[in-house]
């Protein structure tokens, strides 16, 4: 019922054709987390969210990956070392969060797409932004890579590396 | 340190913690051993202090019997698992509630000096034991009120600023960036009161931890602006200490304790503590009358600028 409404939504914002391209736009995004050749290894804890370049706030997280079935503090004691996301995001967060909370990926290439019609995307204004992957590690490193992309219009994947804890992160408008 | 000035530091004991903190005397410090956390089982642990080198127990215990936890909701708790061990006390704070802790103490203390039927009397103790034990309209009344508060804060999740709530009573902080939003090379904006109104031309010194590694302690100052207010930026990220101090007119310190007036001198740490364990004080001979009125409010706060 539900999907057919959207798609209903959908149709008829097309129909109209002055409908705001953002709407109609996907966001694909592919994250690597390294292998590492650690003695202790962890999955990653990774926090995927979109900021405003002017002002470096948050407009929106798209996922966060955590061990939410920890049964000894269910991953929530450790989401503040994604310091970054935690402080312009995090914080203000209710966990575990609808179409936002996930589990922590192993390592590789993780495709992901996040659609234009829903979350934060669904609001986002046509411009310029960030797409900001944020990854800390139980026993292991923090770091964020950022990768600028516009929203409105498709566009060319761009492509950021990050250097310890993070691969390359590709976004694309699609 | 001379064995006299170790006495008065025994002596000293449980005020030790409630002393106006100048410049060069020893620090004492609050330290939480995080400050930005996350969840609900989120605890913080904490070391209390009084010592030279920041942040490093090498001194004295702070004593924890003035020590309380002021949760987000306005309510005061206990500190949890006490100890006070020989140079440091340690304690508990489970963060039950989301939103920001105060963790810290705060005295206030008169002494005075009066004469009844041609005899020197002397007083110290808290305001209201004055009002109560020193008679109305005493002769050559003279008083020298010091305040002192010494705390840090923590916050679960969001920051929320209940804890701030200015009481009207010494030297307090007011945040306007809160201070656990502090991140290094970002300008932080906090304001002093003093007695509830701006406290104005305030010299407030920052010291910087782990200065054991550093050939230079590292210390900086900053004055606060008509309206009570300065801006700091903090160069690297870690715990620093904080502290400001309000002096005016007697100051309590006996010549002898060490030079007298600079905040400076080795016996700073024990200004407004005069005759305690020398001649003069307490039972040890006739009493001596305060040189006049004074006051002193002193802040000292542990906070912790963030890695950007």
């Amino acid at each position: 019922m539900k999907r057919s409404l959207s798609l209903l939504t959908f149709s008829a914002l097309g129909a109209a054709g002055v409908a705001t391209p953002a709407l109609a736009a996907d966001l694909n995004v592919t994250v690597e987390v390294p292998r590492l050749t650690v003695a202790e290894y962890h999955k990653p804890y990774v926090s995927i969210w979109i900021e405003n370049p002017a002002d470096a706030t948050a407009a929106g997280t798209l996922a966060v990956w955590y061990d939410a079935d920890s049964k000894e503090d269910k991953g929530v004691k450790w989401l503040k070392d994604m310091r970054q996301w935690w402080r312009k995001a995090g914080r203000t967060m209710s966990f575990p969060a609808d179409g936002v909370s996930g589990a922590t990926r192993a390592p590789g290439p993780q495709k992901l797409v996040f659609s234009g019609a829903k979350g934060p995307l669904k609001d986002l204004k046509p411009g310029q932004y960030n797409l900001v992957v944020e990854a800390a590690r139980e026993v292991g490193g923090q770091e964020a890579v950022r990768v600028p992309f516009t929203w409105g219009k498709p566009g060319a994947p761009a492509t950021a590396k990050g250097a310890t804890e993070l691969g390359a992160v590709t976004v694309a408008v699609k | 340190m001379t064995f006299k000035k170790r006495l008065l530091a025994v002596a000293a004991g449980v005020a030790l913690l409630a002393l106006p903190l100048a410049a060069n005397a020893h620090r004492g410090w609050i330290l939480p051993s995080a400050t930005v956390l996350s969840g609900e089982s989120a605890w913080v642990g904490v070391d209390a202090a009084v010592s030279n080198e920041l942040f490093y127990a090498d001194h004295n215990a702070m004593r924890l019997d003035a020590i309380t936890v002021t949760t987000p909701d306005g309510s005061v708790e206990k500190v949890q698992n006490p100890f006070t061990g020989k140079y440091r006390s340690v304690f508990d704070v489970p963060l039950s509630k989301p939103g920001t802790y105060k963790i810290g103490s705060f005295s206030n203390t008169v002494m005075a000096s009066w004469t009844e039927n041609g005899e020197v009397k002397r007083f110290r103790g808290s305001p209201e034991d004055f009002a109560k034990q020193v008679p109305a309209g005493a002769a050559d009344l003279k008083t020298i009120k010091s305040s002192n508060r010494n705390e840090t804060f923590v916050t679960r999740d969001a920051p929320t600023t209940t804890v701030f709530a200015p009481t009207g009573k010494g030297l307090e902080l007011v945040p306007v960036t809160h201070p656990n939003d502090v991140v290094s090379g970002e300008a932080a904006t906090f304001k002093f009161l003093l007695d509830g109104k701006p406290a104005a031309d305030l010299e407030v010194t920052f010291a910087p931890g782990n200065s054991r590694y550093r050939a230079t302690p590292g210390d900086f100052k900053v004055k606060t602006g008509a309206d009570g207010s300065f801006k700091v930026t903090f160069p690297e990220a870690g715990m620093y200490w904080m502290n400001a101090v309000v002096r005016t007119g007697e100051t309590g310190r006996r010549p002898e304790g060490g030079p007298p007036g600079g905040p400076g001198g080795p016996g700073g740490g024990m200004g407004g503590m005069p005759g305690m364990g020398g001649p003069g004080g307490g039972q040890q001979g006739p009493a001596t009358p305060l040189a006049g009125n004074g006051m002193s409010a002193s802040y000292t706060a542990t906070l912790e600028a963030q890695r950007p």
